[in-house]
């Protein structure tokens, strides 16, 4: 095949936790694979682990979406920009990404997401609490997975106990699948007001919590703060479910591996949830493995192409923890790597010692091959996860 | 034994040096990489390494 063959793209995922297998073809030949989106735009896509590392880190080549040529994944769907949404620091480059970044590391640090850990874990104990008050069977996706953290981003932000059911049914509304279009405007209306609200309230009498201390650091304005909220609520709210989700499928097949500390990384890598998520458009020309790939052509790194790369990970479709996962690109790279990639550890742990020591017999409720899985979706996960005990 | 400088500049706070060589690298208040241990050997050396590595902004030099 040439680079002027294009090939279709979204591609399914045949199961858990594979790659689509037409990866492998992509990786193996030489230079990218020119694909065709859903809504007919052409983009490069880059599937070998050193390939998407030089692309998330090469300053030829931009994440803001309002550049010529910017990934569209589908007619309707597009990134927002910093222009459309202040505050949505994820659609900008360096230097105007830098100022973002700052303000919110201080509240990431490792020291400051240890120090979550009880919050974390009442939020995990809680949501264990109701599934079992409920009986011997759950819904795992909407009774906990999702719930951990919507809880969590709520604590995080601030948003007060009495207005975190409020808070987990809107943000639930955004990423179930039975929504409509709708439904999900109008959740994502009211969330908007309510964070709007909130830090309306905290700049008159602030707390211990992530918008009193961005308003009170001042590099940011109330209202690009809004859209650093809403960003790290939908950055964090499904993604993070479906890590948890998927984990719990994953280690229930393979129980050895449940007390092991390295399962967290190899979870992450084996999985890779946010496949599609790093979209970047060259403003320059630039070459890309052997690939000239021209000023203004959208690329699409795809992250569970490179932690799937059998140069970076020996037997990269077998779930390890044994091997080393470090360098896994789950969470990106380069300056866009996932501020809050320590706190989905976190939560991930602390769920997994929940769930499996305080319900050992738990176990999925249907034949693995009845699972609905998120095979079309832009996150990888499951629809629903049914468990019984 | 190997020789650690930071570039602080670019770093960006996704600690993941804290967190793969904890006896050589740290955050200061502001999340951003402080040098722990500026000349580490053995296991220290070998974790400092990996940091490098996985590093995402690319902001850790080990001189040899």
């Amino acid at each position: 095949m040439t680079s002027t063959d294009l090939v279709p793209f979204m591609m399914r995922r045949p199961g858990v936790p594979f790659p689509p297998p037409e990866y492998e073809g992509f990786r193996t030949k030489p230079g990218l694979t020119k694909a065709a989106l859903p809504s007919g735009e052409t983009v490069w896509l880059v599937t070998r682990h050193e390939e998407v590392r030089a692309v998330l880190t090469d300053p030829r080549i931009s994440s803001n979406p309002t550049h010529e040529g910017f990934p569209r994944p589908s007619r309707t769907v597009g990134a927002p920009s910093a222009d459309d949404v202040p505050g949505w620091f994820v659609s900008l480059d360096p230097p105007d990404h830098n100022r973002f970044r700052k303000a919110l590391i201080p509240e990431f640090t490792v020291r400051r997401i240890r120090a979550l850990r009880p919050a974390v874990e009442q939020i995990v104990d809680h949501a264990i609490d109701q599934m079992l008050a409920k009986g011997n069977t759950a819904e795992l996706v909407e009774d906990f997975s999702l719930t951990v953290p919507s809880l969590v981003i709520s604590a995080l932000l601030g948003v007060p106990k009495v207005d975190r059911d409020f808070f987990e049914e809107k943000t639930k509304v955004l990423v179930t699948l039975t929504s409509t279009d709708e439904q999900r405007d109008k959740a994502s209306e009211h969330l908007l007001r309510y964070i709007n609200r909130l830090i309306t309230i905290k700049s008159k009498r602030p707390g211990d919590d992530l918008i009193s201390k961005l308003l009170q650091g001042g590099l940011l304005t109330p209202q690009e703060l809004s859209g650093v909220s809403m960003l790290l609520l939908i950055a964090g709210h499904e993604t993070t479910a479906n890590n948890i989700s998927l984990g719990v499928v994953t280690l229930l097949q393979q129980k050895q591996w449940i007390d092991d500390d390295r399962m967290i990384e190899e979870l992450l890598r084996y999985h890779s949830v946010a496949d599609l998520v790093a979209l970047r458009v060259a403003i320059e020309d630039v070459e890309i493995g052997g690939q000239l790939v021209r000023a203004g052509e959208g690329i699409v790194p795809l992250v569970a192409g490179a932690n799937h790369d059998p140069d970076m990970f020996e037997r990269p479709d077998e779930f390890d923890p044994s091997r080393s996962a470090t360098g896994h690109v789950a969470f990106g790279y380069g300056v866009h790597q996932c501020l809050g990639q320590n706190l989905v550890r976190l939560e991930m742990d602390v769920a997994y010692r929940g769930l499996f020591r305080r319900i050992p017999t738990l176990e999925v409720a249907v034949p693995l091959e009845e699972l609905r899985f998120k095979y079309d979706g832009v996150l990888f996960g499951l629809h629903a996860l049914p468990v019984r005990w | 034994m190997a020789r650690i400088s930071v570039d602080t500049g670019k770093c960006i706070g996704s600690a993941q040096c804290v967190l793969a060589a904890p006896d050589v690298f740290d955050q200061d208040d502001d999340g951003f990489v402080t040098v722990l241990d500026a000349s580490p050997s053995g296991d220290a050396e070998s974790t400092a390494r990996t940091a490098r590595g996985i590093c995402p902004a690319q902001a850790i030099t080990v001189h040899d």
